[in-house]
């Protein structure tokens, strides 16, 4: 028999593909149905918002970050706050902090909500998605409620948040945290122990300790494989450190844990909700230093100096010292940081964001080699990618 | 904790006098200011040695200071997830010299050397794959250099005509606008516009 020469055949999966998770554009080398290369080309929502970000002032730049990974916005803003306040020198009054701990909690709820039910979908299982999106109206509602806007919110910004939260929108959310472990218990019977989905992600796309820190990878990603990391614990910001909360573990690293850790940490953060709410003080919920947030309104209107302040802050903003710091926090997807340089002006010098997914992503030709087509959907749902933050 | 992270920083530059430039804590920030040669041998050692432990590469980025010379700084910035602390290590870099790539220390520094290159023109030697990465297919220029301007030189639509996308320079209706808000009473400098006239004079008529 004549010998064949095979050739191994080049795949073009995205970036219209619904499990690309948006705009991905992924070139998969294959041997017959193995993958042997994945090579995924991003860029395709680049915006340069790091380059935009040098052109505004602080205030400004606040919204950008809503933009980056638009399914959990609030917890990229409370990295650029903690980063200019940490610039500012700035005491943040404690009320502030506990709204935006309540938020970035939302915040990482309606992540996990987002992850876990497409990571269902593109396994095969559609309720989750119908289910669990109707929590996830909610958790939008709530932030309509304090901000005037579902999604890109606005809120949190340095010196506090943009507005205090009426009392009624504590107990309201006080009363969808008692309900929603209903949901996820729901949402698990569907999915947790349904041999459908743990073939398909049970061993699949397996890393290692060792592997995660190699390739950068933090959050759940990293706890589910067996590292016990979280900043809210390590490197508490705002009032993280009077907060209980236990931190989920995986075991194998693979698909699956991915996915346990992630439904773990949902109860989880109903918990801090519940502490927050429980505890919230009363006081200011930004901070009194007319040099760095607008007064009241009512107080401009007969106050001179009130509305110096107004005006002054809203054209030219507030110049913050000289100095640079790489200040992160824990986001839904992993470690969100901030690497700020100011140069004493009113406008960022230089504003890099580090994005968890992007090194996520990159970690992607790691998790596929030798896997099969089908599971590279599993391994890129999994590690919960959102195209707005990687590309930037 | 500022002595803790001056003690490591003594440390570090105690061990590898001949590559580091200096080190300080500002802000409670470890920051090591490297030479760009010794950055694989740097870094390997701050992975590798046991008070260190400097085990994941958060983050690389390029700066950019025109003003100086060489223009651009790379920054890394590493966590130790036994010691809990943070690292930055700071080099710096030009348009012409190569950059050592440490991709062969950390495996995460791949994409974000792409991005340094994409974005500043900075470039890394021994980098196994070093394309653009988020900018477009044959994008010409470095974004983020200062001297780029915002809007960019090309702009692309859909021809109907051509069937195609194309490109094309870019037309603005209204001409980028840049406003000087830094109000002239913070640092007043001690010429003013139009002062160098008089001195001129003056020292016309002194001699």
């Amino acid at each position: 028999m004549a010998e064949t020469q095979i050739r191994n055949f080049n795949l073009n999966f995205g970036p219209q593909h619904p499990s690309a998770h948006g705009v991905l554009r992924l070139v998969l080398e294959m041997d017959g149905e193995i993958i042997e290369r994945a090579d995924p080309h991003i860029g395709l929502l680049h915006r340069g918002t790091e380059k935009l970000i040098e052109y505004k002032n602080y205030v400004q730049a606040v919204p950008y970050f809503d933009r980056l990974d638009y399914v959990s916005p609030q917890n990229q803003e409370h990295a650029f706050a903690l980063a200019v306040e940490k610039l500012l020198d700035l005491e943040v009054p404690p009320r502030a902090q506990y709204i935006r701990v309540l938020y970035a909690e939302i915040g990482r709820v309606l992540n996990h909500i987002f992850t876990v039910c497409a990571f269902a979908m593109d396994t095969g299982a559609m309720t989750p998605m119908l289910w669990m999106f109707e929590e996830r109206e909610k958790l939008m509602e709530f932030c309509e409620r304090a901000s005037g806007a579902r999604m890109h919110v606005n809120y949190f910004r340095p010196g506090g948040v943009a507005c205090d939260t009426p009392p009624e929108l504590l107990d309201d959310i006080g009363a969808w945290a008692e309900q929603f472990p209903k949901m996820i218990d729901d949402c698990e019977t569907l999915l947790t122990e349904n041999r459908i989905f743990k073939e398909r992600t049970v061993d699949i796309g397996v890393i290692t300790a060792e592997q995660c820190f190699d390739w950068g990878f933090t959050g759940p990603n990293l706890r589910a494989a067996g590292v016990a990391w979280d900043l809210r614990k390590s490197q508490p910001y705002d009032v993280y450190d009077k907060m209980d909360f236990d931190l989920p573990v995986g075991k194998h690293g693979d698909c699956y844990d991915r996915y346990l850790v992630r439904i773990y940490e949902m109860r989880q953060c109903l918990r801090i909700i519940r502490q927050c709410l429980d505890n919230m003080p009363g006081g200011p919920c930004k901070t009194n230093d007319r040099k760095i947030s607008p007064p009241p309104r009512a107080e401009m209107k007969n106050s001179m100096e009130a509305l110096i302040h107004h005006f002054k802050l809203y054209t030219e903003g507030y110049h913050v010292p000289a100095g640079e710091t790489y200040t992160a926090v824990e986001a839904p997807k992993g470690e969100f940081g901030v690497y700020l340089i100011s140069d004493g002006t009113n406008k960022p010098y230089r504003c890099k964001i580090r994005a968890p997914g992007f090194a996520h992503l990159q970690g992607l030709n790691l998790l596929s080699k030798g896997h099969m087509l089908a599971d590279v959907v599993a391994n890129i749902g999994s590690l919960d990618v959102v195209f707005g933050e990687i590309d930037r | 904790m500022d002595l803790a992270l001056k003690d490591l920083g003594d440390y570090i530059a105690g061990q590898l006098p001949q590559d580091i430039l200096g080190t300080d804590v500002v802000r409670g920030e470890l920051t090591v200011r490297a030479r760009p040669e010794g950055i694989v041998k740097l870094l390997s050692f701050l992975r590798d040695d046991v008070s260190c432990r400097f085990k994941q590469l958060v983050d690389v980025c390029g700066v950019d200071f025109p003003e100086r010379t060489p223009r651009f700084e790379v920054v890394y910035n590493l966590l130790s997830l036994i010691n809990n602390t943070r690292v930055r290590v700071k080099i710096e870099a030009d348009e012409k010299t190569p950059v050592p790539s440490v991709t062969e220390v950390f495996s995460s520094a791949n994409w974000w050397e792409r991005e340094a290159w994409d974005m500043f023109g900075i470039y890394f030697s021994n980098h196994p794959d070093l394309r653009r990465i988020l900018t477009d297919y044959g994008f010409e220029g470095h974004p983020l250099r200062k001297d780029f301007p915002l809007t960019g030189y090309v702009e692309i639509r859909y021809d109907d005509a051509q069937k195609r996308v194309v490109y094309e320079p870019v037309k603005l209706t209204q001409e980028f606008r840049s406003f000087d808000f830094l109000s002239p009473w913070e640092g007043v400098q001690k010429m003013l516009p139009g002062d160098e006239k008089a001195v001129a004079e003056e020292e016309k008529e002194k001699s």
